[in-house]
């Protein structure tokens, strides 16, 4: 039997029973999303991260017109999600260095500065304010643009094509208006890149130019993908998990309580939202098998594809008693929220920084934060791959 | 003697599984975390690829006759 995916339209942050039905079930579960071939979909843990690691599950095989998804718009076959190695290898081989577990610590100073920056504004504002537009849009939107070198002058018309391009079947937005918001984006990104070779500085733009001129191992197309991806994952990504996050605690009084009281707990804290918190209103990414596997009870034949679910993967018992719940106390290391092999998040290192900046430097300034509405009258975000809060009124 | 020697550092390896679905021959995981499968191998590409691309800097690669590190990159 094939059921229809996504289970339900996502409320808030709820999550489908379906997952947890296909998770403890038998087998691989058949579904069909709104475009593309019918899939498998893994929701156990180890299945997720088996389906993640195995080589002859392929990336790059399973996009094109009948890839399994939500969003109407075909993938380029040019962008690192889409890749396989030897590809992928290279490409991620020029930007890796720039994310580095140490190239991003050296970030959080300036990071810091820029959180407190806002903070300051609000402050002198005054609540109730709405924490999306004044505080959660604005970090991520600046660290990557001061990241990749984007001026801040241009995060407006960003904004707008970012939106655009996350829209999924039911958000209305017709596939011509996403084409040229992305061919809008790829000529803007192209237009920064060519200004880099003539005038070098010291970000991700000019490392990508430089590596397109001094030895050829990126192609035009290559190097104006690779910062689409960054800016794109980089912005709306984290600004939506930042909006989870501040929704999370200031509707869970004792997650917000355990935090006030031990400032310390913050990198934990981060690390079981990641887990706990479904940032994503369905899975993405399918991977299709380059010849027969055997994965989670199923025997996936050469062709077929498979969706992982690290959301289910996340809530996955056997590995976190007890998932539904948020507990600070656990380890959460290990959770899958940035995947797992050769595709985990390029900026999981950033995010990771972003996030815990921006959950203590909040706490720590207003103490007293809470909601200034009644809880059923936030507005959610519709119709796009991301979940979170459109506007998030606070006060202090 | 010939050939590199590979290791993981288990406190910094953040089990990111990249050295592992890159390079399946090389790195295994154990628990949450990834370790060689040989602590000696032959000079290979592909394993210098794979330790390159770990985020964390946790994987080692030493030339065992100059002792030189070839990965990380200082
Ligand atoms: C909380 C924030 C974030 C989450 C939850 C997240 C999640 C993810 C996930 C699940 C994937 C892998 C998809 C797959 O397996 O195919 C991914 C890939 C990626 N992410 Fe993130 N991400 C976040 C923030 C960022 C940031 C800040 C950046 C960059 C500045 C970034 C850049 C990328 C890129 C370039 C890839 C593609 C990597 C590849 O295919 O090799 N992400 N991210
Ligand atoms: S790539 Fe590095 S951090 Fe990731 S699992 Fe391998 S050793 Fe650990």
């Amino acid at each position: 039997m094939t059921e229809r995916y996504p289970f339900s339209e996502p409320e808030r942050l709820e999550v489908d029973p379906g997952y947890a039905r296909t998770r403890e079930g038998e087998g691989l579960t058949r579904v069909q999303l709104p475009y593309g071939t019918p899939t498998y979909i893994a929701t156990r843990y180890e299945d997720v991260k088996s389906l993640l690691s195995d080589p002859r599950f392929s990336r790059e095989l399973a996009v094109g017109e009948d890839e399994p998804r939500v969003m109407p718009y075909v993938h380029r076959p040019d962008a690192l999600t889409t890749m396989d190695p030897p590809r992928h290898s290279r490409l991620r081989r020029v930007v890796s260095k720039a994310f580095s577990a140490r190239r991003i610590e050296a970030l959080r100073p300036s990071t810091q500065q820029i959180v407190d920056a806002l903070l300051d504004r609000m402050e002198n504002e005054g609540g109730p304010l709405d924490l999306m537009r004044s505080y959660a849009l604005e970090v991520p939107m600046l660290v990557v643009c001061e990241l990749l070198g984007v001026p801040y002058e241009d995060r407006d018309r960003f904004h707008d094509w970012s939106s655009v391009l996350a829209s999924t079947a039911s958000s209305g937005v017709g596939v011509d208006e996403l084409m040229r918001a992305n061919e809008d984006l790829r000529a803007y990104l192209g237009k920064l890149i060519a200004l880099r070779r003539t005038e070098p500085a010291e970000d991700l733009l000019s490392v990508l130019a430089e590596a397109h001129d001094t030895d050829d191992r990126l192609t035009e197309d290559e190097m104006v993908s690779l910062a689409w991806s960054v800016l794109l994952a980089g912005y709306e990504i984290t600004a939506y998990e930042i909006g989870n996050f501040a929704y999370t605690l200031l509707t869970g009084p004792e997650h917000l309580k355990a935090l006030l009281d031990d400032p310390g707990l913050v990198e934990r804290a981060v690390e079981e939202l990641l887990r706990q918190v479904p940032l994503t209103s369905a899975s993405f990414y399918p991977r299709r098998a380059a010849e027969d596997v055997e994965l989670g009870g199923t025997l996936v034949r050469k062709g077929e594809a498979v969706l992982p679910s690290m959301m289910a993967a996340n809530r996955d018992e056997t590995v976190y008693p007890n998932a539904e719940k948020i507990d600070f106390s656990r380890d959460a290391t290990g959770h899958l929220a940035f995947s797992y092999g050769i595709h985990h998040c390029l900026g999981a290192q950033l995010a990771r920084m972003e996030l815990q900046v921006v959950i203590a430097s909040l706490l720590r300034r207003f103490p007293g934060l809470r909601l200034a509405v009644d809880v059923d009258d936030i507005p959610w975000r519709k119709g796009s791959i991301l979940r979170g809060p459109l506007e998030l009124m606070v006060t202090w | 003697m010939s050939g590199w020697s590979v290791e993981i550092d288990a406190r910094t390896c953040i089990g990111t599984g990249m050295c592992v679905g890159a390079a399946p021959k090389y790195f295994q995981r154990k628990s949450s975390k990834s370790v060689p499968v040989h602590d000696h191998v032959e000079p290979d590409e592909d394993l210098l690829d794979a330790a390159f691309a770990c985020p964390a800097e946790a994987i080692r690669v030493r030339d065992e006759a100059t002792g030189d590190v070839l990965v990380p990159e200082a």
